[in-house]
């Protein structure tokens, strides 16, 4: 068995608050001295299973492994784990000396030993010369700095990092990326760090755990994550992209934006349906020539420091995110080209809604805990289990919630080019999934209702 | 009207309700009845057993009252600090509940309740409604500090090591400790100075140094009372003195004082 190679396994663990699931059957192994990066937005439930490793919170179901004994029930303070906090936590009534001291003196490490090891630890950090100091007196900056070293001096198998520069500005942000790198190179321990600043996984990890929903979307090397993006989830939370629907004509030759492009993906069959992902920064834009694969109108030219972000409505009308380093003012013309080697896609997860649902009578049907009227067809009665499937397209979102048969949260809104395609998280627990020309926005209340003509039936 | 003209009433309500009794107090204190200056009160109370006895006395009373008010009202406090009371505050509403009673009618019922179950009234009883109408002003300070503590640190204990005990000991302890000043204060100082709790659970028969105040004052000894109020006051007064210092010290507000 290769299992001594993880420090770090996580097998099957699933973990509810009452109703809510936050942690969906969990498959995490991470490597002894690996740096790992728990990435995804907020309440997908990064914290939630560092804080399961941790020991605060207990797995509803699963095992969770460190150093290969398991230690799902363990208390935390018998756990070979230490966490820095993201509001650092430092114990006021104590200073820098005792704060850090704190662990060592608990397992009674000789006085001399102890000395020894915090002002390692505090060189370390770059705070020697602070061990007297009140931690209030500290910068945020400084008082995380405090926090590491009251973990790091514990030398812990795992460093567990729960948003540590969250409350930092900027530029203490970026030098204390630097700096955390640099440890966890001279430590050579396993860092297990929780964020949702994208910028921050790419720059810092070996791996990066992206997370949605409660579930694992996609583990892999920053440049894994960001070149090949699983799901257009993953593609659109990691760096800026154009994502758009597409078919797959055959191998290495995909359909999207009106065109057709050669590409290097093969293996998804012919016309199938596709999502296509392309970074702005991997579309070349030129003045219009026999070379460009797609013609349009810059729309809209911002400068971001190092190069200009410009957005291009194509003939075809598809508004595309090019960035580059020459400027091309609005209302100029354009040509786009983009490399077969850039163009990523993507297997769709879905190209329509699917539901349970049960006939209620002739010409109504039940799904997602309600009743939709829909269009008599042969050879179904009343109590029929049946599979109900709309298009994306045909499910209409109303302002008023009222106005719906049913109702929902908005909460991902992806951006397709030419349409916006959105999750709805219906008041029925269940997802449904919209392609609409209007913006929401992310948490609006909307109505959902549905014609009846949209509404497929198929006995099961 | 300038904004600083508002305060002129408070300030003549101070001055009538507080400063003047507070100068009548020292001024009767170092006079004798003739208003001839003298320290003859102070040398009264030195020289009398009795006086020195009460004071004594009372002092011991409100110590052990203090300590059993502690003892009873930190796990009280603790208990209701927890996640599961923190969204309901019947429990703590309920324990300030007596609060809202007066404190004359309170002891009268304990009174009645003693009789009832036929207890003897005596330094017991005292003890008993002392404890009993003071705790709310233990458990309140404490479950405030308690209560705003931020949870982040038990965590941080936790994590570095520290066992449940540890965990208490080392920094929910000590985090807590402008609380269970506060509440030092808040049970020492009224249960030094009560009278009517003692005259009415020991049938007079225990005397506490306000009964001994109030009787001098009653019987128109003025000046002699008023040396003996000066005395307890100054004894309030340095008990509040190094509390103020410990909580600058600790610079960690939370408690009510």
């Amino acid at each position: 068995m290769q299992q001594s190679n993880y420090i770090i396994e996580v097998q099957h663990v699933s973990k509810r608050f009452g109703e809510k699931v936050a942690l969906d059957d969990i498959h995490l192994n991470v490597k002894k001295g690996e740096f790992v990066t728990i990435l995804g937005p907020s309440g997908c439930g990064k914290t939630t299973l560092l804080r399961l490793i941790a020991g605060f919170q207990t797995a509803s179901e699963g095992t969770i492994k460190i150093a290969g004994e398991e230690i799902t029930q363990t208390p935390p303070h018998m756990r070979p784990v230490n966490t820095v906090f993201q509001k650092y936590a430092l114990f006021p009534h104590l200073n820098v000396y005792d704060n850090i001291a704190f662990g060592l003196k608990l397992k009674k490490t000789p006085q001399q030993v102890i000395e020894k090891k915090v002002k390692a630890a505090l060189k370390m950090v770059g705070m020697t010369d602070y061990e007297d100091r009140d931690v209030d007196s500290l910068s945020g900056g400084q008082q995380q700095r405090v926090a590491i070293a009251r973990a790091i001096v514990n030398e812990p198998e795992v460093l567990l990092l729960d948003e540590p520069l969250a409350a930092l500005d900027l530029k203490m942000r970026k030098d204390m990326q630097m700096e955390l790198k640099e440890m966890h190179q001279k430590l050579g321990i396993t860092f297990v760090y929780v964020t949702h600043d994208q910028e921050e996984a790419l720059t810092l990890s070996d791996t990066i755990v992206v997370m949605s929903e409660g579930k694992i979307q996609q583990i892999g090397t920053p440049m894994d994550i960001y070149n090949e993006p699983i799901n257009s989830f993953v593609a659109d939370f990691i760096g800026e992209s154009n994502i758009l629907n597409g078919t797959m004509v055959k191998d290495k030759l995909v359909h999207f934006a009106g065109h057709e492009f050669e590409c290097v993906d093969k293996g998804f069959g012919e016309d199938m349906p596709v999502d296509v992902v392309i970074r702005p920064e991997d579309i070349y834009i030129f003045d219009p020539s026999d070379a460009a694969q797609l013609t349009g109108v810059v729309t809209s030219c911002i400068f971001k420091g190092v190069h200009f972000e410009m957005l291009v409505q194509t003939q075809e009308g598809y508004e595309l995110m090019v960035q580059d380093y020459h400027s091309f003012e609005a209302g100029r013309e354009v040509g786009l080209l983009v490399k077969p080697f850039d163009i990523h896609v993507m297997k769709k997860e879905r190209t329509c809604n699917t539901f349970e649902g049960k006939m209620l009578d002739n010409t109504h049907v039940e799904f997602l805990g309600c009743s939709f009227e829909c269009i008599a067809q042969e050879g179904l009665e009343a109590g029929d289990k049946v599979q109900v499937e709309v298009d994306f397209q045909h499910v209409n979102l109303q302002d008023n919630e009222e106005d719906g048969v049913l109702s929902g949260d908005v909460k991902f809104i992806l951006y397709k080019g030419n349409h916006y395609h959105l999750t709805v998280f219906t008041d029925w627990d269940e997802d449904i999934y919209v392609d609409t020309n209007d913006v929401w926005d992310d948490g609006d209340r909307v109505g959902i209702s549905i014609a009846p003509e949209h509404i497929r039936l198929n006995k099961l | 009207m300038r904004r600083r003209n508002w305060s002129i009433p408070y300030a003549l309500f101070l001055l009538v309700f507080v400063v003047i009794p507070l100068l009548l107090i020292v001024w009767y204190a170092f006079t004798d009845e003739e208003g001839a200056l003298t320290l003859s009160n102070f040398r009264k109370f030195m020289m009398h057993p009795e006086a020195m006895n009460t004071f004594i006395y009372s002092i011991g009373i409100a110590i052990i009252t203090t300590l059993v008010c502690l003892v009873l009202g930190y796990p009280a406090a603790y208990i209701l600090s927890q996640k599961q009371f923190k969204t309901s505050k019947t429990m703590v509403v309920l324990f300030i509940l007596p609060m809202w009673v007066n404190i004359l009618i309170r002891t009268l019922a304990t009174v009645a309740l003693f009789d009832f179950l036929k207890l003897p009234l005596g330094e017991g009883a005292l003890i008993f409604g002392m404890v009993y109408n003071f705790l709310p002003f233990m458990i309140y300070p404490i479950y405030n500090t308690l209560q705003k503590m931020d949870q982040n640190l038990i965590e941080a204990a936790q994590d570095l090591g520290a066992n449940p005990v540890k965990v208490f000991g080392k920094v929910i302890l000590p985090l807590s400790m402008p609380g269970i000043v506060s509440g030092i204060v808040m049970v020492f100082m009224p249960t030094v100075s009560t009278f009517a709790i003692a005259e009415l659970l020991t049938m007079n028969n225990i005397k506490l140094f306000g009964t001994t105040v109030q009787e001098n004052i009653y019987n128109g000894m003025w000046n002699y009372g008023a040396a003996l109020s000066l005395i307890m006051l100054l004894l309030i007064g340095i008990m509040s003195l190094f509390t103020n210092e410990e909580d600058s010290a600790q610079n960690e507000s939370g408690g009510v004082i």
